[in-house]
């Protein structure tokens, strides 16, 4: 009986492991440079941002299990639709309000 | 530390007639209805039968017993400001400002948070599982929930009548003038709690029928089978889910900046104003599309029921559905577009505000072409459908006007833009539930409205609505601002008198709504609905009794194409008697929804007066009740083979006396389902 | 002591788990909208500090370091116990579920600390735009966090008191979800708070 709800799932501690080992270096690597100072500002908050980017991938795939595999399609939907939506609100509020301070010194 | 926080015997109405006449209704209303419940020695049957239950049919008839009682209650705002201003010119009227402004207030709070979100959650309820083909929703239990969160909020809105005052600041609550420094008092921080222990509840419901569509339908039921209601209704779950979050935000913000000394809209110390009005329509917009597509819904399948036709363009229908739902997303701004924002950003978001017309103009066009070549029957739904077709184009366009930036820059905050809203909202949101609502009525109580009262509702709520409207409009392009309580121009009163009129007669429509109701009582035997499908329906909730089984379906359908249960009477299989009859497992009754409603509305008023002891206590009541609730394995129980049996045989019994197809009579029946003949 | 063969669950069941499991990533969804609405909040109003204390000046790169660690060794051990969980062994299930219970309270102790300490030295909510948007977004997460230690400490009593039945697990494996959850929330805090603020 084919059941997909996450009971009936085998699991092993490698995963955790390999994703605490990932997680640890890409939250290492951002901090130590903030810590160091040594480059510029700039280069630095891309850094952070990218690592922060693949760090959340990490734990997707290592802590939460979500992969196009076995992770049901409509949990996949649901996820993109909230990283769209998430980026219109945002990014629409960010450009907005950015926006209106520049013009009405807000 | 003070036992009543700021609650003195001051907070009571007696500083003003109107106050304390609109108090005296309140509590008597509330007397009133318990009274007649002890008076009909019907407590038992209330409480074990109706608030305790987690049935998504009666669930749904309370959601719309709230809708209507807080329609007449909104109602009174309404003609009280429509009263006003016929007279204020160049005098203060009847009402003085701060008493203006609060009816304002809640007229919009009102309507928008406790009539048609309800009315929309209860007629999805209803409907919904059974057009699905399933037993009930997915969260039976969090149902419950949602009710009664959604029932404290509208109880905290009929508290404010009669302890402390309700809001100035309308139902958009912007600051700074909503903030502590232009606005203390409890006013306010009333509309906050009740805007937001709601739309806790709405969001469950949200959660609750996204999974429900998508996971409980019928073996066969497909996604593009599902019947439109269903449909829209899915795409209002997304809606919920994504944008009532940016509610809880702004509301939360406003509530820590009003109780907590933060600084997040606050006129100095970095606060910025702004920044509410961005997160709050980041909300608003998709919410009047949450409000408004389940109207669509219902409008699709009555248009088709009663042009006695097949719905057409059913897939432009579904794919116009999913664009509106995400270009909802994308047109926030225009609520704001004075603010001053850049000719970048105002044109891009009228850009998208222009082309969210297009889907719903498919969506007319594809009632229209239901319609054409149908043989349509002018029962009140249709009527309904009729006006709403013709009315809300017009609020259509007034709307494609306003999303032109300069256009907007003239017309923002005028009447014009109340005439818009409501020319959009009343044919639209409110047609499409008073439409629903007469549909669906014999489903749910196994009776038919008198169509004659329901046909009077209808003109009188059409021309009403015209009359109280249209010099709105005009009032707009001659410059009068929205939410005045008295001015000096006297060209403007001739239309705010006509606007009166409107007002009076649509008055007269919810008059005849309630004769409507109390006659139907009355000669219900005369309009017995005995099989199950009044209006020789085409979608599956027209399968089952009405009213139906607790159940649903005593065997699930199989589904084989879109109109199922049309195509089931067209293969001669509707009406089957199964075999055999199966054991149900159904959930059992609980009072923990009720719990957790009160416990939040009395939070609510606790936070709102300061009493953290209380709020305190009932947080601790409602976090007591989950963790109970979350460690309870027994909460269902089973209906025996032969229970499910005995409800079916009486079914079958009173099917045996029924008319073969209860529109036969009907002059236009354009004939039933029946097999293709051969060829 | 039953494995996880043993646990016999029938499809209606199996249904009901997978809708649960639904539902629940729903919400988290829309408590990821509440969190990018908080977020988008924090950057419009980081330099809104009415002259009062900036970011350089509240925030401790140590501490959120140390809050990190914290955060992110509770995850780990909560994968330890769903595997302990899978192979049906209670008390390693009572073990794990304890340790990430007591590194999630110490995350919350410190975080505590902080929020206390800068409320002490005039740097509270009520200074700025600023510092009302941090602890708003800070003190969110910290709120669903001790969320989840309530919920942590509800599921040590069930899986003590009934045992690793179906129902059970399948709480233990939304509360995981919640758990995980909120780490990654962590990682856009820090990297977009913090660290940034420090820099």
């Amino acid at each position: 009986m084919e059941i997909k709800s996450g009971l009936q799932i085998e699991r092993t501690i490698k995963p955790y492991l390999i994703g605490l080992a990932l997680a640890v270096i890409l939250t290492a690597i951002p901090f130590g440079l903030v810590a160091a100072g040594s480059l510029p500002r700039q280069t630095t908050l891309i850094i952070i941002a990218g690592f922060a980017v693949v760090q959340i991938l990490v734990h997707l795939t290592f802590f939460l299990h979500i992969d196009f595999r076995t992770t049901p399609r409509e949990n996949l939907v649901a996820l993109a639709f909230a990283v769209v939506l998430i980026f219109i609100m945002v990014g629409g509020s960010l450009w907005i309000m950015f926006d209106l301070y520049r013009r009405m010194m807000v | 530390m003070d036992i009543f926080g700021r609650l003195t015997l001051e907070s009571l109405p007696f500083y003003s007639v109107i106050a304390a006449s609109g108090a005296a209704v309140t509590v008597l209303g509330g007397l009133a209805v318990v009274g007649a419940i002890t008076y009909f020695g019907a407590w038992r049957m209330v409480m074990t039968q109706w608030v305790s239950s987690v049935d998504h049919k009666k669930i749904g008839i309370m959601y719309i017993m709230l809708a209507l009682v807080m329609l007449l209650r909104g109602f009174v705002d309404a003609a009280m400001m429509r009263s006003q201003q016929a007279i204020a010119l160049n005098n203060e009227g009847y009402l003085p400002p701060d008493h203006f402004d609060q009816i304002f207030s809640s007229h919009g709070t009102i309507m928008i948070f406790f009539m048609a979100m309800p009315f929309l959650s209860g007629l999805a309820n209803l409907i919904v599982p059974q057009q699905i083909g399933s037993r009930d929703v997915a969260f039976p239990f969090m149902n419950s929930v949602s009710l009664w969160l959604t029932t404290a909020g509208a109880g905290l809105m009929l508290i404010s009548l009669v302890v402390g005052k309700f809001s100035t600041a309308g139902w958009t609550g912007y600051p700074p003038y909503s903030g502590v420094e232009y606005t203390p008092g409890v006013g306010v921080d009333y509309w906050l709690w009740m805007v937001f222990i709601a739309g806790f509840g709405t969001t469950m419901t949200g959660i609750n029928f996204l999974v429900t569509i998508f996971k409980c339908r019928a073996p066969g039921m497909t996604m593009f089978r599902l019947p439109l209601f269903t449909w829209t209704m899915f795409i209002t779950s997304v809606l919920i889910i994504f944008a009532f979050p940016a509610l809880t935000v702004a509301c939360g913000m406003l509530i820590l900046d009003r109780n907590f000394g933060f600084h997040f809209f606050t006129n100095g110390m970095g606060g910025n104003m702004m920044n509410y009005i961005n997160l709050f329509w980041l909300w608003g917009h998709p919410e009047v599309y949450i409000l408004i597509l389940p109207a669509f819904g219902v409008f699709s399948e009555v248009v088709s029921v009663f042009s006695q036709k097949r719905l057409f363009g059913y897939i432009s229908l579904v794919c116009a559905t999913i664009a509106i739902g995400l270009l909802s997303f994308t047109v926030w701004l225009h609520h704001f577009f004075t603010m001053g924002s850049s000719a970048r950003v105002n044109s891009f978001f009228g850009t998208m505000t222009t082309i969210i017309s297009v889907p719903t103009g498919v969506k007319v066009f594809d009632w229209l072409l239901t319609m054409y070549r149908g043989r349509i029957i002018f029962k009140p739904p249709m009527l309904f459908t009729i006006g709403f077709l013709v009315t809300f184009v017009i609020g259509g366009l007034s709307g494609v006007l306003l999303a032109l930036p300069p256009i907007d820059y003239m017309m923002h905050n005028t009447t014009f833009l109340v005439a818009h809203f409501h020319n959009m909202i009343i044919p639209g949101v409110l047609f499409g539930y008073l439409a629903g609502y007469m549909y669906w009525f014999p489903k749910a109580f196994g009776f038919k409205l008198n169509e004659r009262w329901g046909t009077i509702s209808f003109w009188c709520w059409i021309i009403g609505f015209y009359i109280a409207f249209m010099p709105l409009y005009v009032l707009g392009l001659l410059g009068m601002p929205r939410r005045m309580e008295h001015y000096e121009i006297a060209a403007w009163q001739p239309h705010l008198i006509a606007a009166w009129v409107g007002a009076f007669i649509i008055m007269l429509g919810l008059i005849a709504l309630a004769v409507q109701l109390v006659v139907s009582v009355r000669e219900r035997k005369q309009a017995l609905d005995l099989t199950g499908d009044p209006w020789n329906g085409r979608s599956l909730e027209w399968a089952t009794s009405s009213p139906a089984a607790p159940y649903n379906f005593a065997v699930l359908p199989k589904v084989e194409s879109r109109e199922a249960w049309w195509d089931m009477k067209q293969r001669g299989v509707a009406y089957r008697r199964p075999e055999k009859y199966e054991d149900i497992v159904m959930p059992k009754n609980t009072y923990a929804g009720l719990v957790i409603g009160v416990a939040g509305g009395v939070f609510g008023f606790a936070a709102i007066w300061w009493m953290w002891w209380l709020a305190f206590s009932a947080l601790a009541v409602i976090v007591g009740t989950i963790i109970y609730r979350a460690s309870d394995d027994d909460d269902e129980f089973v209906m025996t083979a032969s229970e499910v049996k005995a409800i079916e045989d009486a079914r079958f019994a009173q099917l045996a006396k029924a008319p073969k197809n209860e529109m036969a009579d009907e002059p236009g029946f354009a004939g039933e389902a029946a097999p293709e003949p051969a060829t | 002591m039953s494995s996880i063969a043993d646990m016999t669950i029938n499809p209606r069941d199996a249904e009901r788990y997978e809708e649960k499991d639904f539902g629940f990533w729903l919400y988290l969804m829309s408590d990821a909208v509440i969190f990018a609405c908080l977020f988008a909040t924090y950057l419009v109003m980081v330099g809104n500090t009415a002259g009062g204390p900036t970011p350089k000046d509240v925030f401790s790169l140590d501490r959120a370091a140390a809050e990190t660690a914290l955060l992110l060794l509770s995850s780990t051990t909560f994968g330890v116990a769903a595997v302990a969980l899978s192979a049906g062994e209670r008390s390693k299930v009572l073990l794990w579920l304890a340790i990430t219970f007591l590194l999630g309270a110490s995350f919350i102790f410190l975080e505590f600390g902080e929020f206390r300490g800068l409320i002490a030295e005039g740097a509270g909510p009520e200074r700025s735009g600023f510092l009302s948007a941090f602890f708003t977004l800070v003190g969110t997460h910290g709120l669903h966090v001790s969320v989840g230690l309530v919920w942590i400490l509800v599921m040590i009593g069930q899986v003590f008191f009934k045992g690793l039945t179906a129902p059970v697990a399948s709480r233990l494996m939304r509360l995981g979800l919640f758990w995980h959850f909120l780490d990654i929330i962590w990682v856009v805090i820090f990297s977009v708070v913090y660290l940034p603020g420090l820099v």
